[in-house]
């Protein structure tokens, strides 16, 4: 409403957020959080493995410097790079909701920053000081040390950001108190915690497995061994992902009826909530055998296992996170601010005068039989468009043919009635913000688009219209009503 | 006046800031002088290794220098990156509807800074990892950190056309993406005023880098260079950076849009003029008798730089405001009518809810209407097929049998091939159902 409207028209907007978001989790978690106390303590096994004239095996030393070595470019590239770009992404998608967020946040996402610098600083001397600190045995005892505590650094930023997160999804609070204690109050922030940080160092032992079937070769001394060290790895990590997971899961329903008012049985959460139990014992059982292969029989692992396991546990860490963006819907903020990005409190307003009045984007005086299918075209972007394309991912064509049957002619009226009381039904969507022509309008512009296959370009392309109700002279014209009549001679000179 | 009616108020995020005005900005300030300056060394220690690579070619002392350099630049861009987002999130809680709405109408740009300099950063590992493993293809291996600094370049150019149009609402309805948006005037000549930033600031830093007590610099460069020669290129590139800085910042001045422009702001900018045309002198002293004296100027130099930078940022922040400062005020009172106007309407549908149900008090089926409204009315009408059939063909088929109705309900089967698939409703308790049923059949 505020804001003009970045669309991506095939891709679909939140996808956008969601492919740099997962990216960005699986880096986190399986290359910094989980990775580090795995290196450290590998770190470590060298030490305890040399003879007694060397400081450290060093065979063994160089190669868990080389596995850090990736994960360190890895991390302070497309780590860090994905992490910046879940803002951006975010602020293009979801002004509104980001811009909210952030004057309730500002504080804990600075004091989050302060521990993000301490942090990649903290990474930087442990990885560059690596070979040096290879000089005496007390100064590699330090960087080991050091690297102890880089782990419990990388692990306090994700235990602030699941706080974050939980909170914006704690419907109620935010209505309430706006404080941030809350997040770490909140009923999933434990389960979320005790979840992510097993499943973080699962992820780290079968990458670090992946990385030392790809980087040592069959006949290196250490090969074996280092494989037996990340199958002990993993297998000890299992069975706390296993219960974290299994306690996550027994949370999720609840945390989802908070939002939703008519209860788990929506059957697009009942079909994810089955197919994320599968994930669970799919990839557990995956990593276990895998786990037990490589502590059995390492010689017998090769790539192709390792990276099957790989595979699931980023699919089972991924399906976790498409879950819990599900269980917000209807709401961005829980119980304040709709999916369309438009406040629960804004909306008797809305749909007595219609929205197209208060966007500052829309060009719209009132709607004709003229101006109907642009008029929808904007009520679409306004009320649509953040989770609906007109015909790529999740495009507003395809879920109506899929209701009314593929290629039927949409039915005008059936559709109106739909839209004003899909929220019921589909209790993740929100209810309709327009007023009676919006609706009229909006239906004209959907059927518009089953018959021409027209699709819907952003302002990133298009640019933006002015309103006739939101610009600088009707404001200025509301605040001084009585030179009102002057004003637009004014502006004609 | 002209442009009142091209000029878009939008209404502002209704919530209160979450810390006084004046310590935002300073944090925005402070934190955004130190992103700027790894930024600046990341860049010019980008161009620099290019540069230097390529002398290095001819001349083998220069490969060293840029492998040094390049050892930097990795380090640089890790701080410029991590120390650029309090910034971002600074700039983002003051000025959320115009930064938001920048980034909106270059967004196709905007976003793609993130997998360019992904890139980018990638390619200067494998330039500075592959140093002895490329000593045989060198030229591609310049053509690596070619590629880095190119997107290096590129990249300041989407920031300033970003924090530029932020600062221009009126101009918003003109822009179609992000090259309209980078020819709106101002953003070349402070996209080189920058650029020139880049080479001094680097030059100092070289400068700096090479006078450590700690640096094994005999050992490095093994006697080809001595550390006064590699101060001097320092130096260089600083009096030229330093030089070209004023010239472009005078540019600035010139092109300036005169709608942010007061006598503070002059001063603020002759201020920093002042500051480094001091900068200037002192390295081209420096320039001179570094073989004699060393550095005696470097501490006055860097002072000079951060005494700059300060009323740099001042300035910058300062036009903001003054550019921003009316539409500000219209937005506000924009936004605090909006919300007078949402309250009433809230109140309003609050007294209308409160008829309605004194309404409905008088109609036996009001319970059973609030269920089907609530679960049903999306895909059943009375006499119309919606998503599945109308009430009416429900009463046709189980008038009188009410049991089996329930029992459809609570869990469906699929009748009809061309409907998709009813949802179970098991969730209703045993009164909604009857409730339910008992006004579906009412109508007969």
């Amino acid at each position: 409403m505020d804001f003009p409207m970045f669309h991506l028209d095939w891709l679909n907007d939140r996808f956008l957020i969601a492919i740099i978001a997962i990216l960005h989790v699986f880096i986190n978690h399986g290359l910094a959080v989980g990775f580090i106390p795995y290196i450290v303590w590998l770190e470590r096994k060298g030490v305890k493995m040399a003879s007694s004239n060397q400081i450290t095996d060093t065979q063994w030393d160089d190669i868990v410097y080389r596995k850090m070595k990736i994960a360190f470019i890895i991390t302070t590239s497309i780590g860090a790079m994905t992490g910046v770009g879940i803002w951006f992404s975010a602020a293009l998608i979801s002004p509104t909701s980001i811009g909210s967020l952030i004057r309730v946040f500002y504080w804990a996402w600075f004091i989050e920053w302060l521990v993000f610098v301490t942090e990649v600083v903290l990474i930087l001397i442990y990885f560059l000081t690596w070979k040096s600190s290879n000089k005496s045995l007390k100064s590699k005892l330090r960087h080991i040390n050091f690297g102890w505590f880089l782990a419990i650094f990388s692990w306090i930023t994700m235990a602030i950001i699941v706080a974050i997160l939980g909170f914006m999804m704690d419907p109620g609070n935010w209505n309430t108190d706006q404080n941030l204690l809350n997040g770490f109050t909140n009923p999933i922030y434990l389960p979320q915690l005790l979840f992510r940080t097993p499943v973080a160092m699962l992820v780290a032992g079968i990458f670090g497995m992946l990385l030392t079937s790809i980087m040592v070769s069959r006949k290196h001394q250490h090969r074996e061994s280092l494989l037996r060290h990340a199958g002990q790895w993993v297998l000890t990590m299992i069975p706390f992902a296993v219960l974290g997971a299994i306690y996550y899961w027994k949370v999720m329903p609840a945390a989802m009826k908070a939002n939703m008012s008519t209860a788990v049985g929506t059957i697009e959460f009942a079909q994810y909530y089955d197919l994320l139990r599968y994930f669970i014992i799919g990839a557990c059982s995956t990593a276990l055998v895998v786990g037990i292969l490589a502590v059995v029989k390492a010689s017998k692992i090769k790539t192709v296992y390792v990276f099957v396991a790989c595979l699931g546990v980023f699919g089972f860490l991924g399906i976790f996170e498409r879950v819990r963006e599900f269980i917000r819907k209807p709401y961005i903020i829980g119980g304040y601010m709709y999916s369309n990005l438009l406040r629960v409190e804004d909306y008797p307003l809305y749909q007595r005068d219609g929205i197209l009045k208060y966007a500052t984007y829309s060009a719209i005086e009132t709607i004709t039989e003229e101006n109907k299918l642009i008029a929808g075209k904007e009520v679409f972007m306004n009320t649509c468009s953040r989770c609906h394309t007109t015909q790529g991912v999740n495009g507003i064509t395809q879920v109506f043919e899929r209701m009314y049957g593929i290629n039927k002619p949409f039915e005008a009226n059936a559709m109106k009635v739909y839209i004003q009381n899909m929220h019921s039904a589909r209790t993740y969507m929100p209810p309709f913000p327009g007023n009676e022509e919006e609706l009229d309008a909006l239906v004209a512009y959907i059927k518009n688009l089953q018959i021409t296959g027209e699709t819907l370009e952003g302002v990133q392309g298009s640019g933006i219209a002015i309103s006739p109700h939101n610009n600088a002279k009707k404001v200025a014209e509301s605040r001084m009503p009585s030179n009102s009549t002057q004003a637009p001679s004014l502006s004609q000179k | 006046m002209l442009l009142q009616i091209t000029t878009p108020v939008p209404k502002d995020i209704p919530l209160a800031l979450p810390l006084p005005e004046w310590l935002g900005v300073s944090l925005l300030i402070i934190s955004f002088l130190l992103h700027i300056v790894f930024i600046h060394l990341m860049v010019g220690g980008s161009i620099l290794t290019f540069w230097a690579q390529i002398r290095g070619l001819k001349d083998g002392r220069f490969d060293v220098l840029a492998h040094e350099i390049a050892k930097t630049i990795t380090v640089n861009k890790s701080l410029a990156v991590v120390l650029g987002v309090a910034p971002l999130l600074s700039i983002n809680t003051l000025y959320t509807v115009y930064f938001y709405s920048a980034n909106a109408l270059t967004g196709f740009v905007w976003i793609m800074i993130i997998p360019l300099v992904t890139i980018a950063f990638l390619l200067t590992y494998l330039h500075k990892y592959s140093w002895n493993s490329m000593k045989r293809t060198k030229r591609i291996h310049i053509s690596i950190i070619g590629a880095a600094t190119l997107i290096f370049l590129f990249i300041p150019t989407i920031f300033l056309t970003n924090v530029n149009l932020m600062m221009f609402p009126e101009k918003w309805g003109l822009v179609k993406g992000y090259l309209s948006a980078l020819a709106l005037p101002n953003v070349f000549p402070r996209y080189l005023e920058f650029l020139a930033g880049c080479i001094s600031i680097t030059g100092v830093f070289l400068v700096a880098y090479n006078s450590r007590k700690n640096y094994p610099f005999d050992e490095i460069y093994q006697g080809e260079f001595s550390r006064e020669e590699v101060k001097r290129i320092g130096y260089y590139f600083a009096v030229l950076g330093f030089a070209a800085q004023i010239l472009f910042g005078l540019l600035v001045v010139f092109t300036l849009p005169p709608k942010g422009i007061t006598f503070e702001l002059i001063g603020l900018m002759l201020s920093a003029g002042f500051s480094l045309m001091a900068a200037l002198w002192w390295s081209y002293q420096s320039l001179r008798i570094v073989t004699l004296r060393g550095d005696t100027h470097l501490k006055k130099i860097i002072i000079s730089v951060v005494v700059f930078l300060v009323f740099y940022g001042g300035s910058r922040q300062l036009y903001r405001h003054n550019a921003l400062h009316k539409h500000q005020q219209l937005m506000a009172e924009h936004t605090a009518s909006f919300n007078e106007l949402s309250k009433k309407a809230r109140e309003e549908a609050k007294l209308n809810q409160v008829k309605k149900q004194d309404e409905s008090a008088n109609n036996p089926f009001a319970a059973g209407e609030a269920v089907f409204q609530q679960n049903c009315s999306a895909c059943h009408q009375l006499d119309q097929k919606i998503v599945g059939p109308p009430i009416k063909e429900m009463v046709s088929i189980y008038s009188g049998n009410e049991a089996a109705l329930k029992q459809w309900i609570k869990a469906p089967g699929k009748k009809r091939p061309d409907y998709p698939q009813m949802p179970g409703f098991a969730q209703l308790s045993d009164q909604e159902l009857q409730d339910l049923s008992q006004y579906i059949l009412s109508f007969k």
